[in-house]
């Protein structure tokens, strides 16, 4: 039969295994580090949450139609939920970084339309120009906010969008 | 390597406790959180620091153990047949305790809080399921409100408590589950954390601030692993992934099925109710039902085929289960289907039929150990069972007095690591004669070697038994030869 090792080289066994486990754990605890962004540059958010117009305006039911209707579901007005998407660009320092055409959310359509974007930039000043369009409108834009801004490394800068407060918002 | 589920439970009440001491002292607010996690790091380090440290690691432990006990199930062929239950139920686990590392990361509020707070919001925007962005509540400073990290308390509250659930749900189907390792192991173990956290403080990686990038972060790699996926591969991927992953590793039992041998089955001609083989079975697939056949006993054994794996340890632990048994066919109260044990005993005829010399030695094993490997062996004949504890002591005895060989031994999984669990256990329990049924006194425990082998090759353990053969004392008096009795009507 396999003999048993000494007490004192099974503890000391033990130890190592349990100063093994220690480091593996107090190491990958924190560590090695990770570098998720170049820390020479700077970014820029582009966020909105905005329901543009509706599809169409309101009309008024037809005494017809409102006869088709249950009691209690009879109004006045027939108002299409849905709405139109939105379209946003943005540039900065003449150069379209972003553009796009934002469906709005919701299986009716009738939800706001979502932006989340992340746009790496370099430190420094930079002319920056959104503009948002949430109507039928063919050219032209509901909104248009420019500024010029200066990042430095690392800097991150929110350009929020808020209809009740004027539009664009840029949150240094 | 056996008790590594019972250490993750050690772990998670090693968190539970340390955390309930950190939330004494956490503050749910913006600029709160940081500042009473640093309070408690560095004005009371002696304490509320050892805590947190304590916390962080045992956390991290918690996911070594889980992933090396899923692993070592898997590997060992531990997830199919009967117990996809716990195998299945195992995944939420994953996900929950992931989660509950996550939220608890996001408290602390620190450069890596910020890291996970944004790069979690994204990933889960992702999903056209949320009305509106999650991650614009983190796109500035001003937007963050103390709200947020009140939900985030009550979700690191609540998810390890559902997790605390279904840890209990994943136990239902295991008998006698190890949830607390061995003392000397839990002491240990403790020791290393403390040792670790007073060494090596877990520390916060300076305030978040959400007008600054946190370009660089020290990962939690144990928790945060997939957030360099996401980066990597987008959010869709890393989705696609992480939920086809959980998906795979939850039908694994299942690819393929496990072959299920037929399940044991009650004879209630010689079942008494005694409920030894209810006591034995390793996963609750036996319970004790009211008599169905009129015979003067108050209960019988009743065998749920979804729980029995077919180990045939109830058949081991069953007072029938005699080879002596002359006047009637060999029918214990419990036995397998497709290994019944008159089987057994004429596989014991056959094997000590084909020894010869002096010391004859009997070798029983079970099928996932070594055991067959000894069949060239001179002197030696194998002979194996689904389990080591699907053999009753009553056959060391009968093949002892018998005369059927000179020594018997026995051979298992390995210490702990029994294929059915309790196969090895209970075998010693019932040589050592504590608990039922009993090895008989008579019997010369000189001449009963055993070695559960798992971890052994081969050759270590044929010289193992050969030095048990050799140091067998010389029968004093010597019976017929077994080929004798080869065929007898018993």
């Amino acid at each position: 039969m396999r003999k048993p090792l000494p007490t004192a080289v099974r503890y000391l066994g033990q130890t190592v295994v349990y100063l093994l486990f220690a480091g593996f754990i107090g190491y990958f605890a924190s560590a090695p580090s990770y570098t998720h962004f170049p820390p020479d540059m700077a970014l820029i958010k582009l966020s909105l949450a905005h329901g543009a117009k509706r599809v169409g305006g309101c009309r008024r039911f037809t005494q017809a139609e409102l006869q088709k209707m249950a009691p209690n579901m009879r109004r006045p007005m027939d108002c299409p939920r849905q709405r139109l998407p939105v379209y946003i660009e943005l540039e900065i320092d003449g150069e379209t970084r972003y553009r796009d055409t934002v469906a709005p959310t919701g299986i009716s359509g009738d939800g706001p339309s979502r932006i989340y974007q992340r746009v790496m930039v370099s430190p420094g000043p930079h002319a920056v120009v959104a503009r948002l369009r949430d109507s039928d409108r063919r050219d032209g834009f509901d909104y248009v906010k420019t500024a010029t801004i200066n990042l430095v490394a690392r800097q991150s800068l929110a350009i929020d969008f808020r209809s009740e407060m004027g539009g664009f918002l840029f949150r240094e | 390597m056996y008790h590594l589920g019972a250490l993750g439970f050690f772990y998670f009440w090693v968190v539970a406790v340390s955390g309930i001491y950190v939330y004494i002292f956490f503050d749910t607010g913006i600029s709160e959180a940081y500042a009473s996690v640093e309070y408690l790091t560095h004005d009371q380090w002696y304490l509320g620091g050892v805590m947190r440290s304590l916390h962080r690691y045992a956390s991290d432990g918690m996911v070594a153990m889980m992933m090396l006990h899923m692993v070592r199930e898997f590997s060992l062929d531990r997830h199919r047949g009967a117990r996809w239950f716990t195998w299945f139920t195992g995944v939420p686990i994953l996900w929950l305790v992931v989660i509950s590392g996550i939220t608890g990361y996001w408290l602390v509020w620190d450069t890596l809080a910020q890291y996970v707070a944004t790069a979690t919001t994204e990933w889960l925007d992702w999903m056209p399921i949320f009305g509106e962005s999650i991650a614009r509540n983190f796109l500035s400073p001003e937007l963050l409100d103390d709200r947020f990290f009140t939900l985030m308390v009550f979700l690191h509250i609540a998810v390890p408590l559902i997790l605390l659930l279904v840890l209990w749900i994943h136990l239902q189907r295991v008998a006698k589950p190890e949830i607390f390792p061995a003392r000397g192991l839990a002491l240990g173990t403790f020791g290393m954390l403390l040792g670790l956290s007073l060494a090596w403080p877990a520390l916060s990686q300076g305030p978040a601030d959400l007008a600054r990038v946190p370009a660089q972060v020290g990962l939690d790699w144990f928790y945060l692993i997939a957030y360099p996926v996401v980066e990597i591969w987008g959010a869709g991927p890393a989705w696609a992934l992480t939920f086809g992953g959980s998906i795979l590793i939850s039908v694994l039992p299942w690819l393929p099925p496990l072959r299920q041998r037929p399940i044991a089955k009650v004879d209630l001609a010689n079942c008494n109710g005694c409920t030894r083989c209810q006591v034995d079975c390793p996963f609750s697939a036996i319970t004790m039902v009211p008599r169905s056949d009129g015979r003067p006993f108050e209960r019988e054994a009743e065998v749920d085929p979804d729980l029995c794996t077919a180990c045939g340890i109830c058949a081991g632990a069953c007072p029938t289960s005699t080879p002596f048994r002359r006047a009637t066919d060999m029918v214990p109260g419990i036995d397998l289907v497709d290994r019944p044990l008159h089987q057994l005993r004429d596989d014991v005829h056959a094997a000590a039929a084909k020894l010869s010399g002096g010391n004859r030695v009997l070798v029983f094993g079970c099928d996932h150990g070594l055991a067959k490997t000894l069949a060239t062996m001179e002197g030696v004949a194998p002979v194996t069972l689904p389990c080591i504890g699907n053999l009753p002591p009553s056959f060391i005895d009968y093949i002892l007095s018998r005369d059927l060989a000179d020594g018997v031994f026995l051979s298992g999984c390995g210490g702990g690591d029994c294929h059915a669990r309790f196969g090895l256990r209970w075998t010693e329990q019932r040589l050592a004669g504590v608990r039922d049924p009993h090895l008989r006194a008579r019997v010369p425990r000189e001449r009963i070697g055993q070695l559960w082998a798992t971890g052994r090759s081969s050759k270590e353990l044929r010289g193992i038994v050969a030095e048990f053969q050799s140091g067998l004392p010389p029968q004093p008096l010597k019976a017929e030869k077994p080929t004798a009795r080869v065929g007898e009507t018993v």
